[in-house]
């Protein structure tokens, strides 16, 4: 599989006023995102997490060092539009990324931006609302949807535009747990179904424990980079930058730390339940 | 509570005026309202109200929402009227106390000017109740877009309204959250004197601008990774496409236009 996205020794600082020094909001990031991959990004406040979604798509320019999409670099103006295509970007709050009253204009608007003749848009608005469950609602008015479902509605808008890579910048941080669950839901489907390459950046532990690949941040370093099940298993170190595990994974380290006989690795609450299931039958 | 506002008064439906063209319909209200204004005699008038009557009836909505309409500009008109009966001073006295003098022209040029604002009121809340607001901004920047050559920000004026739209029920719905969270903390918003009322909405409009300030910022980082760019080079999910009903519909407001004129010269 090639490499979506390189960063190479990525610097960011914010500029600062004339006495004073420049935070360092990144520092020396190289990361290599390939094709069809499901990241998470997973860091607490000021880690620096959504920062780095940020230089994904253009939206920030390094201080140092490169961001390259699908060969083409974010720093090339005169690209800029093509990257962005490429790679689109989902925030927070749904409310703030909806521009149009009617749902099935706002999933078109990236599509007029690109000047997208009608039949070939009408059909790709079509799809991208199918492909988030929300055909049914096109004509609604957003003010009248649920956070899930406008939160749906903005992924679809981004769909539309036929992107390589989505980041999403924590999608879920203001919905409901319904509204949570079908927000994955979705993202997931994405992922397998078109091999759209994920770039979830998230807070909860348990979102990230549904992807092929974790990053953790820190203080604008990448300190831990590896499959979920490695990740989770550095458990004092995840604990010691103030983020957690999932429920089950330290549920599972507390049974090892008090001396139960209970492997490493355990991410999900199946695995848990069956770990804890084949102690009593050995018992 | 401030949910209920409905913006620009807009009634869904399926009638033959809530189908045609929205730029018709504003040219056809425009000739509408040159037409009322055209002729001087009584006949005329006539004309725009058989008109206004028969858009009416077409449109299905009922005439009580028009009334409506017009309750709330009621003082105004009243106003003019009064204002019209006791400054004309041309016609024969009908009517004189103290230093009121009311002549016969001042009652039929007031009387006329009523009906007249009346028409003027119902024929545009007609264009307003069969549109929906978003639509009709479009018609606007189709209608306008003309005016781009002389360098006027017609695609952005019309972006602009349409955001403003868009956001009129997210920004209610925080204003209303707001409001709680300030009476929560004991602010005094819906009762107190006038003073205190006031004192306190600033508690309100405060936390509302910097969190709009915060939404405008985070609305146009995600237009921008949408690829906008102006209006340039833009195609349209919404298309506006003139049927053969829209140059009917014109041609009878034209019609009815001449008609009007035609009375006016005879009356003469």
């Amino acid at each position: 599989m090639e490499n979506i996205i390189e960063i190479k020794n990525l610097c960011f600082s914010y500029p600062a006023d004339e006495d004073e020094t420049p935070v360092q909001v990144l520092n020396n990031i190289s990361l290599e995102i390939k094709e069809g991959e499901f990241m998470a990004v997973l860091g607490h406040n000021g880690s620096g997490k959504s920062t780095l979604a940020k230089h994904i798509n253009g939206i920030l320019l390094p201080t140092s060092g490169t961001v390259t999409v699908d060969g083409i670099s974010t720093a090339d103006e005169e690209k800029i539009f093509d990257l962005r295509c490429r790679a689109g970007m989902v925030f927070q709050n749904p409310d703030n990324q909806i521009v149009s009253s009617v749902v099935e204009e706002d999933v078109a608007f990236a599509l007029e931006n690109l000047g997208v003749p009608y039949e070939e848009m009408r059909k790709r608005v079509d799809d991208a609302l199918k492909d988030v469950n929300m055909y049914e609602y096109r004509n609604h008015s957003p003010a009248q949807l649920s956070g899930g479902q406008k939160q749906r509605i903005a992924i679809a808008g981004i769909i539309a535009m036929k992107p390589k890579c989505i980041i999403l910048d924590e999608p879920t941080a203001m919905l409901d747990p319904q509204g949570r669950k079908e927000v994955m839901s979705v993202i997931k489907r994405m992922n397998r179904e078109y091999g759209i390459t994920i770039v979830l950046i998230t807070h909860y532990m348990d979102e990230a424990a549904q992807c092929n690949r974790v990053v953790v941040m820190d203080k604008g370093n990448i300190i831990l980079d590896d499959t979920p099940k490695a990740v989770f298993s550095h458990v004092e170190q995840v604990k010691a930058i103030g983020l957690d595990v999932p429920q089950a994974t330290e549920l599972a380290w507390e049974l090892r730390k008090a001396g139960y006989d209970i492997p490493q690795g355990i991410i999900t609450e199946d695995e848990c339940a069956e770990a804890i299931k084949r102690l009593f039958e050995r018992e | 509570m401030l949910k209920d506002i409905t913006i620009g008064q807009y009634f869904p439906g399926d009638s033959i005026i809530h189908r045609l063209d929205p730029r018709f319909k504003i040219v056809i209200t425009l000739i509408y309202i040159l037409m009322l204004f055209a002729g001087d005699s009584i006949i005329c008038l006539g004309v725009g109200a058989v008109f206004t009557l028969f858009a009416i009836i077409l449109s299905k909505i009922p005439l009580k929402m028009f009334l409506k309409s017009i309750k709330p500009l009621l003082p105004f008109l009243v106003l003019t009227a009064v204002f019209n009966l006791v400054f004309v001073k041309s016609g024969e006295v009908i009517f004189e106390w103290k230093f009121i003098e009311i002549t016969d022209e001042a009652v039929s040029i007031s009387i006329f000017m009523f009906v007249r604002i009346i028409l003027l009121i119902m024929g545009s809340s007609l264009l307003t109740y069969t549109t929906s607001p978003i639509t009709l901004t479009d018609a606007i920047e189709r209608l306008l877009s003309p005016l781009k050559k002389l360098k006027l920000p017609v695609h952005e004026l019309a972006m602009m309204m349409s955001i403003a739209l868009r956001f009129i029920p997210t920004l209610i719905e925080e204003t209303e959250k707001i409001m709680s969270a300030q009476k929560a903390r004991g602010a005094e918003i819906d009762s107190g004197s006038f003073m205190t009322r006031a004192r306190n909405m600033v508690a309100i409009l405060v936390p509302l601008f910097i969190s709009s300030f915060r939404r405008a910022d985070e609305l146009a980082t995600a237009m921008e990774c949408r690829c906008y760019r102006g209006g340039e080079g833009r195609t349209r999910l919404r298309q506006l496409r003139s049927a053969p009903r829209d140059y009917i519909a014109l041609a009878v407001s034209l019609v009815f236009y001449g008609v009007n004129i035609a009375v006016g010269i005879i009356v003469k």
